[in-house]
């Protein structure tokens, strides 16, 4: 058996050097499931069989004289990726019994590179929470203290992560669902940069918002992750065909000289204080490490949340109306009439978090409060949008809190929509600009809790925050 | 009537031809097996992503410039949401806001004079899948799903029946000549939504707008529109009320029923459609496509009668249809020059006779225009006379082959060698004695007759004028 310590930049060493196989890897991972996923609630499925024999074929390519980073390694997939013949539920009712036809351009792309597809992790209901309490199937415990959540949406990859059950995950972030779950884990999780990586074979939650991006357990081993799912694809109009940098290259650089700025609107009352010192701490030892403090000033940050429930829910409603049972998924019994098949088909199928936001997203765009909701809120999006442009101008990147608390506990706040959502206070910004964001662990509170440092980059500037997230992580680490 | 004023408008839905679908690779092929065209996209799964078909954007914009419309910079795509088994994402990509083409107008022909109707604008959208209705069951067949459609808005310019159909007649033309779009009726590539409404003369204020959907064919779209007008004058004139609604044409029953009123309109919640990026187009691009457009309709009937020398009705015939001018000049051009009112006059006439005779598009049958230009020529040449020139043409038509080929292994050459008509002229003269005294008694008449035998003993082969003088030198020389 092989350790499930191992990063994932370890475990390539590893197959490289011939002191595992991908097949003995593989059954590790399987066996480590078996062993925990009983308390963590991680996964939604598993394939093994599936997974150990492209473990096979990927020790084979070795054998062969093929290498790659990749190579042989498993990889959790976040359950609303498409990989071509798993199931896809988006851990909702509705997509029972659904099995993939086709790949994500992400899945194509780690097949091509010879990951192995191990299994699906839960998540809230097609991304809409940041518990994964909104799950249909499970709940996900955090691996830190099982009563508590692990952050979501993602909160299946990252518990999976940090809790020793894969070496690596895909995670996808609308409003903060990959940083979140990896801040309330303790990994390290990365949201790219708006048209960095496809989205096609994603299934959408808010089209204009998502990303794909890793879940790990090193800012390095994100880096290689990354490497592998950048770049512009054909089959997403919204992909740019910006060129691909050397991620590993761009982790050299340090810490000194860099511009870091402090958004003055991210350091107020209201943040829990152990979460505030941590970062602060952080923020300090940089400062020590040579890097330059620039306070700076997001001025619309305060209508973030705001824009983002118009716009996410808007675009929801149009994305989810699809799962309707007339192609796949479920499908209500004997209707009366083909409306009746729509109306009991989604209200058997989807959860009380996906109706709630369908219900919200159809209100902002109806006629006569288009203009008032979802019109004003694209304008703000601009406003928030150039905030960044501007403090850009003055700093390299942002250091910020990811949430105001560490991860709170199961059924402390399902009941209370508002509050969770004021819990993306600090995440959803960037998705509104575009930009980039890393997630990197910077401390524990005084419960234990990892919390999460967020470092925020301009569009395309994944080095920069991969460079800093690189200093951080060696800073706490000593 | 005249008390009253109708106005009409047109929504025309157009199949671009375009290879693939609107946001897909798959086939447009036509009546293939249902469901066997379609992909992740196309049927709306999970993740799939739209792909714009650049193909598509080029072809709505020649439209454009083909009717003159102004063509937007920046334009983009929108979603209209709305639930029905037809739409596999249950919202369709078109464009709301920022359309392709904006203005523009098509010039009609009425008792009146040339009309000028306006475009409002032309836009692009996908289209629906087919629903099949069955016995016990409906059928959704996604073949169609994902065509592209361009939809062209026309201002409420028309005022009558006739006019819309000559409005539908000349877009139809134009688009054909673009090569935007077969505009074929059988296969659905052109359907029309029609907005109505009738008002007193003299009354300013437009009056109760009905829209009629599900019109597929020009003489549908036309009994909707007289049932409807009929409907609503009666109506009207009773002192009634008129609703604002949307009917559905019936071509069994020949009427039009109420579909919804206005208090049950969809609410389609448009918004930009966040998986395309609005598509900018360069002055440069636009020039260089302008450049590809082909003659419009009006400037071909021009052209052809200054190059080939026809007069204004011969080509205003050939130019309606284009596959028509288009044989036409290829048979001119194949032609020496000073042909070209012989080969409009043997168009015209044989061919067109021959096409609707038969019911054929002068592509799919077997003549081509060289066929043409040499049939002609042997006319021109004095090889064979204009009756067997007739039947050689049916028969070309028909199967095909070269003319000169047929005349010379059929020996259809017309005889022109005197002493070989001589010889008829003496038989024709011994046998027809009383013609041709006839003849000498005055009757004038009798010199056709005797020419016809002549042709007759010939099997049609000798060249008329020549036995016709012949004969005349006969009948003078016995007086």
């Amino acid at each position: 058996m092989v350790g499930m310590d191992l990063t994932l930049c370890a475990a390539a060493e590893g197959l490289r050097k011939k002191a595992f196989s991908s097949v003995e890897l593989t059954q590790s991972v399987l066996a480590a499931i078996r062993e925990k996923d009983g308390a963590l609630n991680a996964y939604l499925s598993v394939d093994g069989e599936g997974a150990l024999k492209q473990a096979a074929a990927a020790d084979a390519a070795r054998a062969a004289g093929r290498d790659g980073d990749l190579l042989g390694i498993p990889v959790a997939v976040k359950d609303l990726i498409n990989v071509a013949g798993q199931p896809c539920t988006c851990a909702s009712k509705i997509l029972t019994g659904y099995v993939a036809p086709y790949d994500a351009t992400v899945s194509a792309r780690l097949r091509e590179a010879g990951a192995v597809f191990a299994g699906r992790t839960n998540m809230d209901e097609f991304a809409m929470g940041s518990s994964t309490e909104g799950s249909a199937f499970k709940v996900t415990r955090n691996p830190h203290d099982l009563t508590r959540v692990p952050g979501g949406s993602s909160g299946g990859s990252a518990a999976a992560v940090a809790g020793g059950e894969a070496i690596a995950a895909l995670g996808t972030d609308t409003g903060g669902s990959i940083r979140q779950p990896a801040a309330f884990c303790g990994c390290v999780g990365l949201k790219p940069s708006y048209g960095r990586v496809s989205r096609y074979g994603v299934t959408a939650y808010a089209s204009s918002l998502d990303q794909v991006g890793p879940m790990t357990r090193t800012v390095e081993d994100a880096a290689v992750l990354l490497q592998a799912l950048a770049g512009g694809d054909p089959h997403d109009g919204t992909t740019l065909d910006v060129p691909v940098p050397d991620y590993r290259a761009a982790l050299r650089g340090g810490i000194k000289g860099m511009r870091i700025g402090l958004p003055r609107e991210y350091y107020i009352d209201g943040t829990d204080p152990d979460v505030m010192a941590c970062v602060r701490r952080t923020v300090d030892a940089c400062a020590a490490a040579g890097a330059e403090i620039v306070e700076v000033s997001l001025p619309h940050t305060e209508y973030a949340i705001a824009v983002y429930y118009i716009v996410a829910t808007a675009e929801a409603s149009a994305n989810l109306a699809r799962f309707d049972g007339v192609r796949y998924g479920h499908r209500t019994e004997k209707p009366e009439s083909v409306f009746d098949l729509y109306a009991r088909s989604r209200a058997e199928g989807f959860g009380t978090e996906v109706k709630r936001r369908i219900i919200l997203g159809t209100y902002v765009l109806s006629s006569g409060y288009y203009d008032a909701y979802y019109g004003c809120a694209q304008k703000v999006r601009t406003l928030i949008r150039n905030d960044f442009t501007e403090a850009f101008k003055r700093c390299d990147v942002m250091f910020t809190p990811v949430a105001p608390t560490a991860a709170y506990r199961i059924g402390e706040a399902c009941n209370d929509p508002l509050k969770m959502y004021l819990g993306d206070v600090f995440t959803v910004p960037a998705n509104l600009a575009g930009i980039c964001g890393l997630s990197v662990p910077c401390g524990r509170t005084a419960d234990g809790l990892p919390v999460g440092l967020q470092i925020l980059g301009p569009a395309f500037g994944e080095c920069a925050v991969l460079r800093a997230g690189q200093a951080v992580e060696g800073e706490v680490r000593t | 009537m005249s008390q009253y004023v109708i106005t009409i408008g047109l929504e025309t839905h157009v199949q671009l031809k375009t290879a693939t679908k609107m946001f897909c690779g798959c086939s447009l092929a036509f009546g293939e097996e249902p469901n066997t065209n379609v992909c992740p996209v196309c049927l709306g799964y999970p993740g799939a992503l739209p792909v714009m078909n650049r193909e598509a954007i080029r072809l709505t914009v020649l439209s454009g410039l083909m009717l003159g419309c102004e063509i937007n910079r920046h334009s983009t795509f929108d979603r209209k949401n709305y639930f029905y088994p037809d739409m596999s994402k249950d919202y369709q990509i078109s464009q709301n806001t920022h359309p392709l083409c904006l203005g523009g107008s098509v010039t009609i022909g009425t008792p009146e004079g040339p009309k000028r109707i306006r475009i409002n604008h032309i836009h692009l959208e996908e289209d629906a899948a087919k629903i099949n209705h069955y016995a016990r069951f409906s059928g959704v067949d996604f073949n169609r799903c994902g065509t592209p459609l361009m939809e062209i808005v026309s201002e409420p310019d028309l005022s009558s029946p006739e006019e819309a159909m000559a409005y539908l007649q000349a877009l139809k033309q134009i688009l054909v000549y673009a090569g935007v779009s077969d505009c074929n009726l059988e296969e659905g590539n052109m359907r029309s939504d029609v907005n109505i409404s009738v008002r007193p003369a003299g009354q300013e204020k437009l009056g109760t707008k009905v829209e009629i959907k599900n019109m597929n064919t020009f003489k549908g779209i036309h009994a909707a529109l007289e049932y409807e007008i009929a409907r609503q004058l009666a109506v009207v004139k009773s002192g009634g009320t008129l609703v604002q609604e949307t009917r559905r044409w019936d071509p069994e029953l020949g009427e039009t029923q109420s579909m919804r009123g206005k208090e049950n309109a969809h609410d389609y919640r448009y918004f930009p459609e966040p998986d395309l990026v609005p598509v900018e187009l360069s002055d440069e691009l636009i020039e260089s496509w302008r450049a590809q457009l082909p003659e419009a309709p009006a400037a071909r009937r021009e052209r052809m009668m200054a190059e080939y020398g026809i007069p204004a009705y011969d080509a205003g015939v050939l130019a309606d249809v284009k596959e028509n001018a288009d044989f036409f000049e290829a048979a001119a051009r194949a032609c020496k020059p000073g042909l070209g009112k012989t080969v409009s006059n043997w168009f015209m006439t044989e061919v067109m006779r021959l096409l609707s005779e038969t019911g054929k598009g002068v592509g799919a049958c077997a003549l081509t225009p060289a066929a043409l230009a040499e049939l002609v020529t042997l006319v021109d040449e004095g090889v064979i006379n204009g009756p067997t020139a007739k039947e050689l043409l049916s028969d070309v038509f028909a199967k095909g082959g070269s003319p000169r080929a047929i005349v010379d292994e059929r020996g259809l050459a017309q005889v022109s060698d005197v002493s070989a008509l001589e010889a008829f002229i003496v038989q024709v003269f011994a046998e027809n004695a009383k013609s041709v005294a006839d003849f000498r008694a005055g009757k004038k008449a009798a010199a056709g007759f005797l020419v016809g035998q002549v042709m007759k003993l010939s099997k049609g082969k000798a060249d008329p004028k020549l036995a016709g003088r012949l004969v005349a030198e006969r009948l003078a020389e016995g007086q």
